[in-house]
């Protein structure tokens, strides 16, 4: 692909086009990279400083206090004496988002695959018109859902509670389905076959034979899953706002609008904040190939 | 599609049609069985709620007293609302100043990446902002856009420029959450682009350039029409995710100042659980997916006029 073809050396050439082009990207890298700075910047300052600190790039005098405070490491008294305005427990709200994003990726990604497989192996009466349903609901918008879902949720008196916020995730989502089919039916069947003749079950094929060659699919969906469900504000903000059950973005949003007006713990939500940008950012570090042709990928679906 | 292998017909002794027969059955039990968990999601929370929405959509309801039916009254308030017709005004407005800078800036930085460097470090970086949650990205931004001590207008500051109020003025609220969210969505939007570059054939731009042609020109005449599926695709999607801006305003303006960025999706959730008028909310998600039906029809006609174009 990028070989050094006559054409790709002619451009090595240092033209005034070149420098301007190499002096945007950096640009926008720059644009890219510097708000997260920034809240690097100010999770490390102390609340105290934050007004002389406002117009420096690196604090002089560099603290965790902030991430002491987040965790809930630090006494109200403490707290309150440097400029906190409320205790602040990001720790609760750090687990409970990992346990609703673990739930719902392992639940989901499994349950779509067993459908995804019948979808694209076995016959059974009903089996395209329930297909053609699952694809028509891609194009359902998330509005018209949440209130029936609510209501739902609500009658079944599942409002603040664990199985309420991961309902409507662990069972499926259609895009999951057709995505995993899509594979499937590029599957040789010959393997299948041969298992077949030998007398396996088809949950025993499914298990040992198919799920063990789609690795590369399922860590693909499996990564894009995860993403969207770590990131995940809606729903469980409108079913969850308990304090217990909060996840990391509904304790934000909380904190912050629990704060008095112009004044909010401004180091303290930005500690919060880089806590919340940490898993995210260990997932890129660690699977950084994989993220990016599985975010590549979803756009061609 | 699913057909039978040719040899099996050959392989299976002579009571082919009963024993298939009962295999058909075991399959569709199984199959059945496959799909339950899958089904029963399936048809709790996208089926009945999809139906179940349009029915509450003809009853007046607060969730306390029972539904009451109203026919068609919801839908004839709803265009007899000033609010909602400002609001599909205001995500119409907020989908111009979203989508055409972010198109534009996306196509930019994945022609940089792919002419400069195709490193995946690069590209890692580039997707960081798409990564975090919306919420994350709206609480930066209240900080970095701070009226007093937000670093862009300590920088406007330092420069002699004025500081702008960004969120807090009903003139910029919305331009500002645009651009927020043009900053978590550029990095993406490119790496749709940059896919795309990669199927482009690298011998047409060495042929060009072995014809003199310069940069500029291959973009237009070589990238640019080659690209175009791409392009249709990410500004199709990008255009029904933008119509339904919800979460950056949720935490950054809650629809204000002066309902400034009251966009159509925050009048649908104030309706719903702030005057919890279930009926009223659910019309309105009817009108907002009817639109995106549109779209949709829309992106499917000018697809399949492309697909002829690019073969």
């Amino acid at each position: 692909m990028h070989s050094g073809t006559t054409y790709t050396r002619e451009v090595q050439r240092l033209t005034p086009g070149r420098v301007l082009a190499w002096a945007l990207l950096a640009a926008l890298i720059f644009v890219t990279l510097f708000p997260l700075w920034i809240v690097v910047k100010t999770a490390i300052t102390h609340p105290k400083e934050l007004f002389e600190q406002a117009t420096v790039l690196f604090p002089t005098d560099p603290t965790l206090l902030n991430f002491r405070r987040a965790l809930g490491m630090v006494s109200l008294e403490e707290n309150l004496a440097v400029g906190g305005v409320a205790n602040i427990n990001f720790l609760t709200a750090m687990r409970n988002s990992v346990l609703f994003t673990l739930t719902i990726v392992v639940f989901q990604t499994f349950f779509s695959a067993m459908a995804a497989y019948a979808f694209a192996r076995l016959r059974f009466p009903g089996r395209d018109v329930i297909f053609f349903l699952f694809l028509a609901a891609t194009m359902i918008p998330g509005a018209v859902l949440f209130i029936p879902n609510f209501i739902l949720i609500k009658n079944l008196g599942w409002l603040n509670t664990f199985q309420g916020m991961v309902a409507p995730f662990v069972l499926m989502t259609p895009f999951a389905v057709f995505f995993l089919r899509q594979f499937f039916l590029a599957v040789p069947k010959e393997l299948e076959e041969a298992a077949y003749l030998d007398g396996a079950t088809p949950f025993y094929i499914f298990w040992r034979i198919i799920l063990p060659i789609s690795k590369t699919p399922l860590v693909t969906l499996g990564i894009l899953t995860t993403i969207n469900t770590w990131n995940e504000f809606f729903w469980p903000w409108i079913v969850s706002k308990d304090n217990s059950l909060q996840v990391l973005t509904v304790a934000l949003k909380m904190f912050q609008s629990q704060t008095p007006q112009g004044s909010p713990d401004w180091t303290g939500l930005m500690a919060a904040t880089f806590l919340a940008i940490v898993p995210v950012f260990i997932l890129l570090v660690v699977l950084g190939r994989q993220v990016v042709e599985s975010l590549q990928f979803s756009g061609l679906k | 599609m699913e057909q039978v292998p040719e040899t099996g017909a050959v392989q299976r002794p002579g009571r082919v049609a009963s024993s298939w027969r009962r295999a058909f059955n075991r399959e569709a039990l199984t199959g059945w069985l496959f799909i339950l968990p899958a089904l029963v999601g399936f048809v709790l929370f996208y089926l009945l709620p999809s139906v179940r929405a349009f029915s509450i959509s003809f009853t007046d309801w607060n969730l306390l007293r029972p539904p009451r039916p109203v026919g068609l009254e919801n839908y004839e308030a709803l265009l007899a609302d000033p609010n909602f017709w400002h609001a599909l005004k205001v995500t119409g407005l907020y989908v111009l100043f979203n989508i055409p800078l972010q198109t534009v800036l996306a196509l930019l930085l994945a022609v940089l990446m792919d002419r400069l460097v195709r490193s995946i470090f690069v590209r890692a970086v580039v997707i960081l902002p798409y990564l975090l949650s919306n919420v994350v990205v709206a609480m930066i931004f209240l900080w970095l856009l701070h009226p007093i001590l937000g670093y862009v207008n300590v920088f406007l500051g330092l420069l002699g420029l004025e500081r702008q109020p960004f969120f807090g003025s009903p003139d910029q609220a919305l331009a500002t959450v645009a651009g927020v969210n043009i900053w978590r969505h550029m990095g993406f939007t490119a790496l749709l682009f940059y896919a795309g570059l990669q199927s482009i054939p690298r011998s047409l731009y060495e042929a060009a350039a072995i014809d003199g042609a310069g940069e500029w020109r291959m973009f237009w005449r070589i990238t640019l029409p080659l690209l175009r599926p791409v392009t249709v695709f990410v500004l199709v999607t990008s255009v029904i995710g933008s119509f339904q801006i919800f979460d950056t305003v949720a935490v950054a303006t809650g629809g204000g100042p002066s309902y400034a960025t009251r966009v159509i999706v925050w009048y649908i959730y104030e309706n719903a659980f702030q005057f919890f008028k279930m009926g009223y909310a659910s019309a309105m998600s009817m009108v907002l997916f009817l639109i995106l039906v549109a779209f949709t029809l829309v992106q499917m006609r000018v697809f399949r006029a492309n697909q002829s174009d690019l073969s």
